[in-house]
């Protein structure tokens, strides 16, 4: 390992470091402000070190890791969305009696966990990253104690991502036995050259997919969401939401971009059909829905299911439209659950639809915000969220997946149903005798004020995320 | 930049508005009235500046304004403005500004946020009218949809949250057909010429199989006629009509219906002429549907702006066969039809939403006998219902008379079809004066007249359809020559 090679690992080392930093300091004390403060300023860190790396990148450090631009990418991502997510968990768990401080703990070993497998090269860093974030998630999702749902849905993340986890070992070693490599590139190599021969070849990729269709919780593999979200605090589901999923979908990216995809037929069809069944079951069961926080989970099983489009469409127009879509959704989500947490009170978070009846008389802001955001999962205008859409619309057209991109279309008019019975509630007149209203927290206002001036910058001016984006993406093409 | 100032003022005046709104009501009221005043202001001085009438002669384009928006994907900020354009801005300023007048008394609740969305729509529907990027076309034709969504939510009457939910839903299902279309135009005329473009001139000279032209096609006409609208898509219009505050209602028949007009003539017309070949006779049938349809159903209405949303429905068929018989008379007429219409049934929904401030009711059977009480309503109440049914004078006959001339070329059939719904207008006109204005008091009521805001408000917009109906000349000039540059491309 060579000085250039510790360099380039610089934000993961930082990430790790703040950890056990704040590891040795509870050894001695307490102090929420203080924990939550290094966690936060651990994320800048490593997010600002970023710029100041990737004239070095790309790189390959050791055999297990890759430090390219599309890895340096995603990694500011992850970590910058990190930074929001303990931002907003700060205020959440002021109200909560629990120990406080290992929380941030967790949180920053599941985004190192994200991190590292969005660098993966091998599949020995890509399970270790996967379950660096799996384990802490197992607890950030059972985090308030007292709470049963809360407790419920720790167990149930636990037991299926366990199920997963098995899943994907198995696929590895499948292939592993046909192929005799453990590194991406080469599996990838051998699969364009002489396409998917022999049962034990496609049952360990089938394997993987399904592991990896559990962490995106797409359809059929999305049943512990609605659940998990539910019950979990809300800044943890904002977490699973964006940083879990966006980290194994930028892997999932990375690797079929290396493929040669449009050879190999069975793939295309398990990956259309989890598509399609992906959009029209997170649509349709959100419409049946009375939990915001259902509602926000089953749609983004459907945003998913856009998302695979991008993998069938395949090409650089595809990659940079998955990227641009993957940040606008993470913003997005990050801002709505951002909302939640902050009206959510000791008792229960503020999940019903009817907890934001009149929230418009109540906090102007805060329904504005909300309002921002489910336009820009509807895929309005001014909003990222509307590019992003269009993004993925032009890569399916591009490609000539007309059907595919008929069914995106009409699977967006059923979501503006369940947003817009979101919004109606918004600006309804409020109930009486439920003006007490908590949630008043600076840190939580800050982000999602950042998140709000973001969102509507690359939404009106997208070009020089754009720009970033297809710099970036060489590195994986 | 005069063009993108035409756009910003409306949103910068709308954010102040709503900056503004806890100060002072009547500040809130003039900042909206004034930023579209500057608008007009600013609209008369381009108008007035030399290069306008000189301009070089290959150059369609009055004023043009091109910009690079996001590079990457070759979409500009491409604004111009030529005949078709300036008279649907003018249109829509003007509209724009009787509908803040008329909300002066009518709405009180949460001002500063109702003229940010006000203004907003505004912006978007000038938008449209001057963008020649079809991404930015795009982004307009969504960006409207928001604020008018709230208008009609938030500020609307009973029915209001299904209404508006309908008009969402219609108006986004049709746009995103429209998006697959318009990036289906941009990659098949990249891979053929190798330059990847939203720009409308490029766009025009794309080259595609008459099948594939027809799918492309179908998306542009599926959103301009749900926005038109046409049978049968239109179920959306008379809920939102009918909802809507009385800006929102003339907001919506006067301006929103026009963009739908407006894209057919200026994309669909030029861009897909054998398609446009193919669907013209099944296009004017749904059109001749629409008159026939409407009309009769105008008739079964009780409430007063229901009735008229159905009218609306009715005389936009005109426009739609206008459009399809594609020729230069009775696109002529289409274009004049989308401005008499814009301010008759404008001014039918402003008269409405005053006699439902005076008497707290639209139900036609608790009206009656308007005349004595309130002389002045009922005068303007009359000279707009007789503008709607056609008479000599007004701008509705100049068009309807010039559309049937014009669709007599292609279809004497669908011409005479088209006609008889001119009998049934004159049926529900003059029912309305009848029941509303004439005849004796359903119940004694105490109806103030008008006020010299509302006298103001209403002589204007009586001068304008008086002005198309006697000396149309001016209007049909300015839009000559861009009704001839589309005929170009026409087979027909």
């Amino acid at each position: 390992m060579t000085k250039t090679d510790i360099i380039l690992l610089l934000p993961l080392m930082i990430v790790g470091g703040t950890s056990v930093v704040i590891m040795l300091i509870l050894a001695f004390f307490r102090n929420h402000a203080l924990t939550a403060g290094l966690a936060i300023m651990g994320f800048a860190l490593a997010a600002a070190s970023i710029p100041m790396i990737a004239p070095l990148s790309p790189r390959n450090v050791t055999t297990l890791i890759v430090i390219d631009p599309y890895a340096l990418f995603y990694m500011g991502l992850i970590f910058i969305s990190g930074m929001a997510v303990a931002a907003l968990s700060f205020p959440y768990l002021e109200m909560h009696e629990e120990h406080r401080e290992e929380y941030y703990l967790l949180i920053l070993v599941a985004t190192l966990g994200a991190a590292v497998l969005v660098a993966s090269t091998h599949f020995v860093s890509f399970f270790l990253g996967i379950e660096m974030l799996s384990v802490s998630l197992y607890a950030l999702a059972s985090y308030i104690r007292h709470s049963d749902k809360c407790i419920e849905a720790g167990v149930k993340y636990l037991i299926l991502a366990a199920v997963s986890s098995a899943f994907i070992l198995f696929g590895m070693a499948l292939i592993y036995a046909e192929i005799g490599s453990m590194d991406f590139a080469r599996i990838a190599a051998r699969i364009s050259a002489t396409g998917v021969h022999g049962l034990t070849l496609f049952a360990g990729l089938g394997m993987i997919i399904v592991g990896m269709g559990f962490k995106l919780a797409v359809v059929p593999f999305h049943l512990w969401t609605p659940d998990v979200y539910e019950g979990a605090p809300a800044p943890v589901s904002a977490f699973i939401a964006t940083i879990s999923k966006g980290a194994v979908f930028a892997l999932l990216l990375r690797y079929f971009s290396k493929l040669n995809i449009h050879a190999q037929p069975r793939i295309i069809v398990m990956i259309t059909i989890i598509a399609i069944a992906s959009m029209f079951v997170g649509n349709l069961l959100a419409l049946l829905q009375t939990n915001v926080k259902r509602i926000l989970a089953y749609s983004s099983i459907s945003h998913l299911g856009y998302l695979l489009i991008t993998l069938i469409a395949s090409g650089p127009t595809a990659v940079t439209a998955a990227t641009f879509y993957i940040t606008a959704y993470m913003i997005t989500m990050l801002g709505a659950f951002g909302v939640v947490s902050i009206l959510s009170r000791p008792e229960r978070d503020a999940d019903q639809i009817e907890d934001y009846q009149g929230l418009a008389y109540q906090r102007p802001w805060l329904a504005g915000i909300f309002t921002v955001m489910l336009f820009s999962l509807a895929g309005i205008p001014l909003t990222a969220g509307f590019i992003g859409k269009f993004y993925v619309v032009a890569a399916g057209v591009n490609s000539g997946l007309i059907a595919l991109i008929i069914i995106l279309v009409i699977n967006s008019i059923i979501g503006l149903f369940y947003y817009l019975r979101i919004i109606i509630a918004l600006y309804s007149a409020p109930r009486e005798a439920e003006a007490i209203r908590v949630g008043k927290t600076i840190s939580g206002h800050a982000v999602l004020a950042g998140l709000l001036i973001v969102l509507i910058w690359f939404g009106v001016y997208p070009g020089p995320l754009i720009a970033v984006i297809q710099k970036t993406i060489q590195s994986i093409l | 930049m005069i063009l993108a100032w035409l756009i910003i003022i409306p949103l910068a005046g709308g954010l102040a508005a709503w900056l503004f709104e806890k100060k002072n009501a009547l500040f809130v009221r003039w900042t909206a009235l004034g930023s579209l005043l500057l608008d007009s202001l600013l609209l008369a001085f381009g108008w007035i500046q030399p290069a306008f009438f000189t301009g070089p002669v290959n150059d369609p384009w009055m004023i043009e304004l091109n910009v690079p928006w996001i590079p990457q994907l070759g979409i500009n900020i491409h604004l111009a403005m030529d005949g078709l354009s300036l008279v649907l801005v003018a249109l829509t300023l003007f509209l724009g500004i009787i509908s803040v007048i008329c909300s002066w008394r009518e709405i009180h609740d949460r001002i500063g946020a109702f003229h940010l969305n006000l203004l907003w729509t505004l912006a978007g529907i000038l938008g449209i009218f001057i963008a020649l990027d079809l991404f930015l076309f795009y982004f307009f034709w969504e960006l409207m949809l928001v604020p008018m969504y709230f208008l009609i939510n938030i500020w609307g009457h009973e029915n209001r949250m299904y209404a508006s939910l309908k008009f969402f839903i219609f108006t986004q299902a049709g746009g995103l057909f429209m998006l697959v279309s318009i990036l289906a135009l941009y990659f098949i005329n990249g891979k053929a010429t190798g330059i990847y473009t939203f720009d409308y001139s490029l766009l025009l000279e794309v080259d595609m199989g008459p099948k594939t032209a027809f799918f492309v096609m179908s998306g542009f006409f599926l959103a301009f006629a749900v926005k038109l609208p046409a049978i049968p898509f239109h179920p959306w219009l008379p809920d939102a009509h009918t909802e809507a505050p009385t800006a929102g209602s003339v907001i919506l028949a006067g301006l929103l219906l026009k963009t739908g007009a407006y894209g057919l003539i200026r994309f669909v017309l030029p861009i897909f002429p054998d398609a446009v070949a193919m669907i013209a006779y099944p296009a004017m049938i749904l059109g001749v549907i629409g008159i026939i349809y409407g009309a009769i159903l105008a008739l079964g209405q009780k409430d007063l702006k229901r009735l008229i949303a159905y009218t609306s429905v009715s005389h936009m068929g005109f426009v739609l066969i206008g459009i399809f018989a594609n020729n230069s008379t009775a696109l002529s007429g289409a274009v004049m039809q989308m401005i008499a219409h814009g301010i008759s049934t404008g001014a039918l929904f402003v008269i409405v939403g005053l006699i439902q401030e005076r008497i707290h009711t639209r139900s036609i059977d608790r009206m009656g006998g308007f005349w004595s009480p309130a002389p002045r309503l009922s005068t303007v109440g009359i000279l707009f219902a007789l503008a709607s049914l056609g008479l000599p004078g007004f701008g509705n006959f100049v068009a309807e008379f010039m559309v049937l001339v014009g669709t007599f070329r292609v279809s004497s059939v669908i011409t005479v079809l088209a006609a008889s719904g001119l009998v049934l207008a004159v049926v529900y006109s003059l029912w309305i004066v009848q029941r509303v204005f004439h005849g004796e008091p359903i119940e004694p009521l105490s109806l103030t007249d008008l006020s010299a805001r509302e006298i103001g408000m209403m002589s204007a917009m009586a001068a304008a359809i008086l002005w198309l109906g006697l000396y149309p000349l001016p209007v049909l000039t300015i839009v000559e020559p861009v009704i001839d540059s589309i005929q170009q491309y026409s087979v027909l």
